[in-house]
């Protein structure tokens, strides 16, 4: 009979995802805020002294953004599943892949490339030297999708039991290691005034591999979830 | 060897014949684990020589060096018996990486304590974020991740597959954590003991070590065979050989 | 007669260490329609899972003769309807997903939701919002249904709609499979789950 193409899906997809973010703002807006939040916890319970922020701010900016991710991640998949809407997905004659991989960039988009944006505005307030603000903000860039999406893998696993919150946190910090010490690592290097470009190609890669193997394990989780 | 690897893989598939394996290994393999265990252990605390520099406080090796090796492989094999579970669906891979997960998990646990023993008298402290340590704390992490989930899904099939997914990503996640942490701090000595190329440390000392390992790898496999034999049970007690069994006949 | 669409051999499902059916076998082909019916726990809804394929854990055989998703038509037990999204944007998704053809507008005003589309759905009642998945039948290029309860929470009328929409759609070929705790009507197939299942014609 008939089956889509899979240009129109993925476009059908993507305007549907991008309008069901636009349409409750405050899932853009409550990440930003908590990131801004968690990020001025900082000066309060260490010291405003400028020397010492400087140092944790690398570290302080990238745990806030690495939680506002994993944060907004718990209910990707939830008012899908619980409208019924996921299974649709899932039945439908076209890998799942696509429409799975729309919903991940759209969420990518309107939560993880906002906190790239506005991390330099927090990296000044922790005192970070103006000359590595931009660093900051291109190793936020390029580590944001790879938490999208592998926070995404453990929301997938998550997403029709009851204690998700808790229990993705469990699953996924641990996978986030990687990104964080890299991340973090660039633009203390870039601190200590030293070149930061093989550190951002690491990120880059696994940037790579998270976004080209991702998708199919986003698609495979929800499968599980479904009861495949 | 081709065809004899396949005809392992279907026979090891088969639940009632793994079952029957089950039976006729397990007699015999946790007496020899023990014992190995127990020579190995015996030997590399008692009787192998005192070491140079770090005298008798790296003796902890004969525990420590078989946990980390064991807590390590065991994940490797939870990831490549989820890969086999999603790939071919195959029951028997989502059985064994259940019953991977705990003893593995105690092995991270002990490998830590131990660590940490060895720690304070060659670091004079019992906690250092070096590359080794990290590494084996994330593993634990990971390895509590994969019974947390298996914990919190009801349905038994699907806690299995949900976990096979987590292993398999957890696997690449291993080696990627491992790299950056190495880069984020270098201080731990390097590997002593090769399997290929020339060890550093002596025969002496070698032979405990290899003995104990082969003890608490063996130890580990007898218990993933004893956990996986009963979820077996479990998983196929409306067919006919089980019934059989509980009636008190042959599987 | 043509060769079956669907063939069922002895399948069995457990769920939470009790047996939900077991030995169940029928066949069923294009043009016919499926009423399932059974208590509340019976595992009707299960039985559509696994015919669609999003229940993969169960003993026995399931075989469509052609690939059944390009076929399907799936209404879950869950409408798919997100409350955000218009009338108009939830079937326009849901076509474009599935790959239907035919006038969105047309279909929704076919369940009297002329005047509707653009409205949110969670500014809808629960009855228009299970209208809005149901003008999935009014659109076109799907001929197996597998619908899990479509008569819920619809009115007399509505009922009266989908009844005929079934009707006419396998007269044109399609194989409907439905369930549904009420109402057998002439010429419908019934599998009944249960402690006895039962396959009557």
């Amino acid at each position: 009979m008939s089956a889509p193409s899979l240009g129109t899906v993925w476009r059908a997809s993507l305007r549907r995802e991008l309008t069901l973010i636009w349409r409750s703002p405050a899932d853009i807006v409550q990440p930003l805020f908590f990131f801004v939040v968690v990020v001025s916890l900082f000066p309060l319970a260490l010291s405003p002294k400028p020397a010492l922020l400087a140092l944790v701010a690398p570290g302080a900016v990238w745990v806030a953004a690495l939680l506002a991710v994993m944060l907004s991640l718990d209910g990707l998949f939830r008012r899908d599943q619980e409208s019924g809407a996921l299974d649709l997905l899932l039945t439908a004659p076209v890998v799942s892949v696509v429409p799975v991989a729309a919903k991940l960039l759209a969420h990518w988009l309107l939560t993880g490339l906002p906190l790239a944006l506005i991390a330099p505005l927090l990296g000044y307030m922790l005192q970070l030297p103006v000359a590595v603000l931009d660093t900051l903000m291109v190793s936020v860039l390029l580590g944001t999708p790879t938490l999208t999406v592998v926070g995404a893998i453990g929301a997938a696993l998550t997403v029709g039991l009851n204690r998700g919150g808790i229990l993705l946190a469990v699953l996924v910090l641990p996978l986030y290691v990687p990104v964080l010490v890299f991340g973090a690592g660039v633009v203390r290097t870039a601190l200590d005034g030293l070149p930061t470009g093989g550190l951002l190609a690491v990120l880059g890669a696994i940037l790579a591999l998270a976004v080209s193997l991702g998708p199919v394990a986003v698609a495979l989780g929800l499968r599980i979830s479904a009861g495949d | 060897m081709w065809k004899t690897i396949k005809r392992w893989y279907h026979q090891l598939g088969s639940p009632r014949y793994f079952y029957r394996f089950c039976e006729a290994v397990l007699p015999w393999l946790v007496p020899v684990s023990l014992a190995l265990l127990a020579v190995g252990l015996v030997w590399g605390l008692v009787y192998a020589p005192v070491e140079r520099y770090q005298g008798d406080s790296y003796r902890i090796i004969y525990i420590h060096v078989p946990a980390s090796s064991g807590a390590l492989m065991g994940y490797i094999a939870m990831g490549v018996a989820g890969l086999v579970a999603l790939v071919w669906r195959m029951k028997m891979a989502e059985v064994m990486l259940k019953a991977l997960a705990p003893f593995g998990a105690v092995l991270a646990a002990v490998s830590l304590l131990t660590g940490a023993l060895w720690g304070k008298p060659t670091w004079g402290t019992y906690w250092q974020w070096d590359a080794r340590m990290t590494s084996m704390l994330i593993l634990l992490f990971l390895y509590l991740g994969i019974m947390a989930l298996q914990n919190a899904i009801r349905d038994p099939r699907q806690a299995a597959r949900a976990a096979a997914l987590l292993a398999v990503v957890g696997v690449i996640n291993v080696v990627i954590v491992k790299y950056s942490v190495e880069w984020l701090n270098t201080l731990h000595q390097g590997a002593t003991l090769k399997v290929v190329g020339e060890s550093s440390i002596d025969a002496s000392m070698k032979w405990p070590l290899l003995i104990s390992m082969a003890g608490l790898w063996l130890l580990y496999a007898a218990n993933v065979l004893m956990r996986a034999r009963t979820e077996v049970l479990s998983r196929e007690r409306r067919s006919g050989w089980v019934r059989r069994l509980v009636r008190g006949g042959e599987a | 007669m043509d060769a079956p669409r669907l063939t069922v051999r002895q399948l069995g499902c457990e769920r939470d260490h009790r047996m939900l059916f077991e030995y169940l076998d029928f066949s069923a082909r294009n043009g016919e329609i499926w009423q399932v019916t059974g208590a509340n726990g019976a595992g009707k809804t299960t039985l559509l899972r696994i015919l669609v394929g999003l229940h993969g854990f169960y003993q026995g055989r399931v075989e469509w003769s052609a690939p059944l998703s390009p076929s399907l038509l799936y209404l879950g037990h869950q409408p798919g309807v997100r409350e955000e999204l218009t009338a108009r944007e939830n079937l326009e998704y849901s076509r474009a997903l599935s790959g239907q053809t035919g006038d969105p507008d047309a279909a929704l005003a076919a369940l009297d939701l002329y005047g509707f589309e653009d409205v949110p759905a969670g500014r809808l009642s629960a009855g228009q919002q299970r209208r809005i998945a149901l003008a999935r039948l009014w659109l076109d290029g799907k001929d197996v249904w597998i619908l899990d309860e479509p008569f819920t929470a619809i009115d007399q009328h509505g009922v009266a709609a989908l009844d005929q929409r079934l009707r006419q759609a396998a007269e044109q070929g399609v194989l409907v499979i439905y369930t549904s705790h009420h109402r057998v009507g002439d010429g419908v197939q019934r599998l009944h789950l249960g402690e006895d299942i039962e396959v009557a014609r």
